[in-house]
């Protein structure tokens, strides 16, 4: 069984054992409106919890993309080269990238879906 | 306006054969047989074959779908879209700078030499700095230049830890890329709720590793940066230097200067603040200034004020000796001539006393705007601004309206957008700066016609939703144009 876990920046980070499944929240997507393009690492590469991996360009602005969690990245969303509009689409389930995660504890960190959807809520006027 | 909208390419109206013009036989045939032949083309160029007529009337045509601050009222957020004053045109038009060569000898020149020299000197007086280099094509390029300044002084003390340039949340895009060009990785600082730089916030990224904080003040939501005294002695206890963003200085212009604030090095954007044109992109100029103690590293070349038996003469200097500190040349020649004589007849027309009323006006102009929508348009920032500001959206939310349906229905009022979505503090931002060029009667048109998007919002929702809906373009796809573009004619027809 996944569980889902959200950062204050509307990454999300879906755990499944150690490998975490790393994207943009729905309410993300919603915000930047169409994505034209999205920056990802190469597989290899480590991320860091709190630093940039990545950035999101949409019609509207370019975003960074803050790892919620650290780790080594083995897997990124090749689909999303060719078809950056998957996001819009579905965002919670066309990840970014896959990471093997270093350090699970920091997952006690981030939101539960409850804690986010209040989140989101404070963001809202 | 009531002209049809003329929307053709030059290539459409290409007719095979046809030319507008008669040349007289080639007497050089033979000259070709010199050529090698793999330099020589194998299939003739592409050109339109189009008779003078109709290229006079493509190009008159295609002139008058621009729309431009002669054209209508531009409140666009942070360009300073001010009125251009024929005046400047004539001074710069006139032949004794446009019939100049830039190989001339500086003894030919004397006169644009010192129209240069005046321009550098006044805008040292105006920013507070002890000198300018008016080399810069851009504001960006002075931002780069600006950084470069800044790493070639702490390179010449030898410290070279200082990779890092702090810039708020809230800056212009520009800020961090220049950053980026420059070699030196950003980090950001957060914004308070009043919009202003959150100095505990600041504290903890001063370091040794930091070469400089830019700031913009007033700041992108048009707010006086009231810190910046504390923030000032902040940057230069750890070492670093502080950098002036000048996009914002039309609303200080004449009344308080960067240089008196403790910034180091600043750029000027003269396509804002000092009225000349803003082109496609181009032709601007970004001006640099330096305070007292940093004026050797400023690009080559430069132009000096010399005493030849008691008359002023003016010299191009370079500074090329080993040792030196100047950065090499950041553009070719001396900038961009002919926009800095804009800016220069800007300054001698107004004089001192015109000068302090630009800011003043501009203010009063953002303001008188602000306080007449803010009922129906969210004001994120309450407080009395400088020459702009910024809404989040409309109030009423539960229409759906957005930022980007209010500033398409703008259109269809014969008025050019604001600023959207930018600065990124907000998810709805329209930013709007009036300028002080425009008048009463113009600013309460706009006014009205704003309320009456926020009314229409409320009754008639999917109308704002559909617009613009009398531009001869309704909706292009900017998606498609991002992920698909079409730049040339070749690729329209593949």
């Amino acid at each position: 069984m996944s569980k889902i876990y959200y950062s204050p920046s509307h990454e999300y980070v879906k755990v499944d054992g150690n490998i975490g499944y790393v994207g943009i929240t729905d309410y993300a997507q919603n915000a930047l409106g169409n994505v034209v393009y999205v920056d990802m690492p190469e597989v290899g590469d480590d991320v860091e919890a709190g630093e940039d991996f990545g950035a999101v360009e949409s019609v509207k602005a370019a975003s960074d993309l803050i790892a919620p969690v650290s780790g080594a990245v083995v897997e990124i969303n090749e689909h999303l080269i060719d078809n950056p509009r998957l996001i819009n689409e579905d965002a919670m389930n066309n990840w970014i990238i896959k990471v093997e995660l270093t350090d699970p504890a920091e997952l006690e960190n981030l939101m539960d879906e409850e804690a986010y959807k209040a989140h989101c809520a404070t963001e809202q006027h | 306006m009531n002209r049809k909208y003329y929307g053709k390419v030059i290539f459409e109206l290409s007719r095979p054969g046809r030319v507008g013009y008669s040349l007289p036989k080639n007497g050089c045939e033979d000259a070709l047989a010199t050529i090698p032949a793999h330099l020589l083309r194998t299939k003739p160029l592409e050109l339109p074959e189009v008779d003078e007529p109709t290229v006079v009337r493509h190009y008159n045509n295609m002139s008058t779908n621009n729309f431009g601050v002669d054209t209508g009222f531009y409140p666009l957020g942070s360009c300073t879209m001010k009125y251009n004053p024929k005046i400047n045109e004539e001074m710069a038009s006139l032949p004794a700078f446009t019939s100049l060569h830039p190989f001339q000898s500086a003894d030919s020149v004397q006169g644009a030499l010192e129209a240069y020299h005046t321009l550098q000197s006044m805008l040292s007086e105006i920013g507070g700095m002890a000198e300018f280099t008016l080399n810069p094509y851009a504001g960006a390029h002075g931002e780069l230049t600006g950084l470069m300044v800044i790493r070639a002084y702490h390179e010449s003390r030898g410290d070279m830890k200082r990779t890092k340039v702090i810039v708020p949340d809230s800056a212009h895009g520009t800020n961090p890329a220049s950053a980026a060009v420059a070699r030196l990785k950003v980090v950001e600082v957060k914004s308070l709720p009043d919009g202003t730089v959150d100095v505990e916030a600041l504290k903890p990224l001063l370091d040794d590793t930091v070469a400089a904080v830019m700031m913009t003040n007033p700041n992108t939501v048009g707010i006086f940066e009231h810190n910046i005294p504390v923030i000032a002695s902040l940057v230069h206890d750890c070492g670093a230097l502080l950098y002036y963003d000048g996009a914002n200085l039309n609303p200080l212009l004449g009344i308080a200067r960067p240089g008196d604030m403790g910034f180091d090095v600043m750029h000027i954007n003269l396509h804002k603040t000092f009225s000349t044109p803003h082109g496609g992109g181009g032709p601007g100029a970004g001006p640099v200034g330096v305070r007292a103690g940093l004026e050797e590293f400023l690009p080559n070349p430069r132009v000096v004020k010399c005493k030849v038996n008691d008359d002023d003469v003016f010299a191009l200097e370079y500074k090329t000796e080993k040792g030196e500190k100047a950065l090499g040349r950041i553009s070719a020649w001396l900038g961009n001539f002919a926009v800095e004589l804009r800016a220069l007849s800007y300054i001698l027309s107004l004089g001192r006393d015109g000068l302090k009323m630009a800011g003043p006006l501009a203010t009063l102009n953002a303001n008188y705007v602000k306080e007449a929508l803010r009922d129906l348009y969210c004001l994120p920032i309450d407080r009395v601004c400088k020459h702009e500001f910024v809404f989040d959206g409309l109030a009423d939310k539960s229409t759906g309206v957005t930022t980007l349906n209010v500033a398409k229905r703008l259109l269809d009022h014969g008025f050019h957008a604001p600023t959207i979505y930018f600065p990124l503090l907000f998810h709805e931002s329209l930013m709007i700066e009036p300028t002080e060029t425009e008048s009463k009667e113009t600013l309460d048109e706009f006014i009205s016609v704003m309320r009456d998007i926020a009314r229409e919002a409320s009754e008639t929702p999917d109308v704002v939703k559909d617009a613009p809906l009398l531009t001869p373009i309704r909706k292009p796809d900017d998606t498609a144009a991002a992920l698909n573009p079409v730049v040339t004619f070749a690729d329209l027809g593949a």
